[in-house]
């Protein structure tokens, strides 16, 4: 009994762990590729977000037409050090959010921002 | 009007009525059985509930009174919570006449004044005198217009009617609309339910019975808005006046206009109708605004011609592309549906695109009014580089979307749109 449940247990251990590690091997490509979508870029009169792999995104915000930033930080970009920014225009379609940034860097690239959208803001 | 001395001003004595709208007439239906002779020892609640509703709107009406004072129009209401509103007459963007049904047969009228700035708000006078409103509106007009460079003089009467609607156009294009073709497919169906199966129809139109209800106020709210509008302009910007029991008059200045677009219906094509229609900014969604215009466009021209939509597009968005241009023939595979009505062009104030599967819908996006440029490619779209490039706008319900281009045309119409919307804003 005790030699067919040692079988057994080597049997599922021989398929559930290269399965895991070649799950492990193709998440972490996805994610890396993921991870390095992401990009920003600070211009003269605006920013550019680039972001996904599969369907990708290229974003242009002018920063007359920020309306307001949020730095946001969940409980794992907090354990991590890091926070989200997003920017918000009138438009509801656009979307600008920068993940995964140091709190220090999320910080100046908000104040910037701030700064930079009241010098260009423009009405409606 | 009555004048409580000091310059403040109460509304008219009638306004509880008018304003509480569907309750009134709610409370008229409950209350009509006893003026028909039920005992009156079972009609209690009844009563208490009516003096309960008459005595809040007297007390609502007490309280509330107005002036202009100076260049602002100041507001007081609420009796518990007092709110005293100031509303600077410099910033008025707008002032708009509304008459529902109710309002028109006691013959008082609405003003709503749409204020500028950031947070739009309305200025609410809700109900005055029918005959003292257009008075009242050209004496906040003019108060409003000192303070800008604009002269003061009497306005020269330059109205020029651009587009009227024809009712039996409105009726029949209605008929054939979207809404209009669900409403008619549940009456018909329940119709031939009547006929083959009346047993089991009872039960349907039991169960049904909120659909068909909604239907029909879907089409019949149209109808109401929509008859009879007519849309002029002069020096202030359009003016649109419509609606067969409620009727409205509304200003829209063209610098409000966010984005402009232009349906045709598949059932509408053959016949050359369209429907023009225009997204505006800081349009709020108050709760007196009726509930058909809440979160949707505005119609200019409900259904009409391609000339008088023409007409129309040339006092909006005067510098517009003439002629789109296809989008690469290989789009095709991608998007075999919509591949036959897409296309786009601008000009340098201008962006315009063409999209829709089985309605044509062309949108018009003053570049000045961009808010954000965005530039996608899907894993399809990557297969035969073609790439999609979004003109985001502050408005809610048009789409400026220059779809399956080539990629490397994408990537261009991106930096151009994005140095021409810098330009137009810096201008503007």
């Amino acid at each position: 009994m005790t030699i067919v449940a040692a079988g057994l247990l080597a049997l599922a251990m021989a398929i559930t762990i290269p399965a895991a590690l070649v799950l492990g091997v193709v998440l972490e490509r996805f994610s890396t590729r993921r991870f390095r979508s992401w990009a920003y870029a600070e211009r003269g009169d605006d920013l550019l977000v680039r972001r996904g792999v599969m369907f990708s995104r290229l974003s242009v915000i002018p920063y007359g037409r920020m309306q307001y930033i949020d730095v946001t930080a969940g409980p794992l970009e907090r354990a991590f050090g890091l926070a989200t920014v997003k920017m918000h225009t009138a438009a509801a379609a656009s979307d600008a959010r920068i993940p995964g940034l140091e709190l220090a860097e999320a910080e100046r690239l908000r104040d910037r921002l701030a700064q930079l959208g009241e010098a260009q803001a423009a009405g409606l | 009007m009555s004048d409580t001395g000091d310059g403040w001003q109460r509304l008219h004595p009638l306004s509880p009525i008018v304003r509480g709208g569907r309750l009134t007439i709610g409370l008229v239906i409950v209350l009509a059985p006893i003026a028909f002779g039920r005992r009156l020892s079972d009609a209690y609640p009844q009563f208490g509930l009516a003096a309960v509703a008459v005595a809040l709107g007297f007390v609502s009406w007490l309280v509330t009174r107005w002036r202009i004072d100076g260049d602002d129009l100041r507001i007081e209401t609420g009796l518990l919570r007092r709110r005293s509103l100031r509303f600077p007459l410099s910033q008025v963007q707008a002032i708009d006449i509304v008459q529902p049904g109710l309002a028109r047969m006691f013959r008082v009228a609405e003003l709503r004044l749409r204020m500028g700035g950031s947070t739009g708000a309305t200025a609410r006078l809700a109900y005055l005198p029918e005959r003292e409103v257009v008075p009242l509106r050209a004496r906040l007009l003019l108060l409003a217009r000192r303070d800008a460079a604009a002269p003061v003089d009497a306005p020269p009467p330059d109205e020029r009617v651009l587009a009227r609607v024809r009712s039996g156009q409105l009726a029949a294009s209605i008929l054939t609309s979207d809404v209009g073709l669900y409403a008619e497919l549940i009456l018909l169906a329940l119709a031939l339910g009547v006929v083959f199966a009346p047993r089991a129809t009872a039960g349907i139109v039991g169960g049904g019975f909120v659909w068909i209800i909604t239907s029909i106020t879907v089409v019949w709210r149209r109808f109401n808005q929509e008859y009879g509008l007519t849309v002029s302009e002069d020096h202030e910007g359009l003016h649109l006046r419509g609606g067969l029991i409620a009727l409205t008059t509304e200003t829209i200045r063209p610098g409000r206009v966010q984005a402009v677009r232009l349906v045709e219906p598949l059932l509408w094509r053959p016949l050359g109708w369209c429907r023009l229609e225009v997204d505006l900014a800081g349009r709020q969604r108050s709760k007196g605004e009726g509930e058909a215009q809440r979160g949707r466009l505005r119609a200019l021209l409900p259904v009409g011609s391609r000339a008088v939509a023409e007409g129309l597009l040339d006092v909006l968005v005067p510098d517009r592309p003439r002629h789109l241009d296809p989008p690469p023939r290989r789009a095709r595979w991608k998007t075999p549906l919509r591949y036959r009505k897409l296309a786009w062009a601008r000009t340098e104030t201008c962006v315009a695109a063409r999209s829709g599967r089985l309605r044509r819908v062309t949108s018009w996006v003053p570049l000045e009014k961009v808010q954000s440029l965005r530039r996608v490619q899907g894993p399809i779209q990557r297969r035969f580089t073609l790439a999609t490039v979004h003109v985001d706008t502050a408005g809610r319900g048009v789409h400026a979307s220059l779809r399956d281009r080539d990629s490397v045309e994408a990537e261009q119409a991106l930096a151009q749109l994005t140095d021409l919307a810098r330009t137009a804003r810096r201008a503007a």
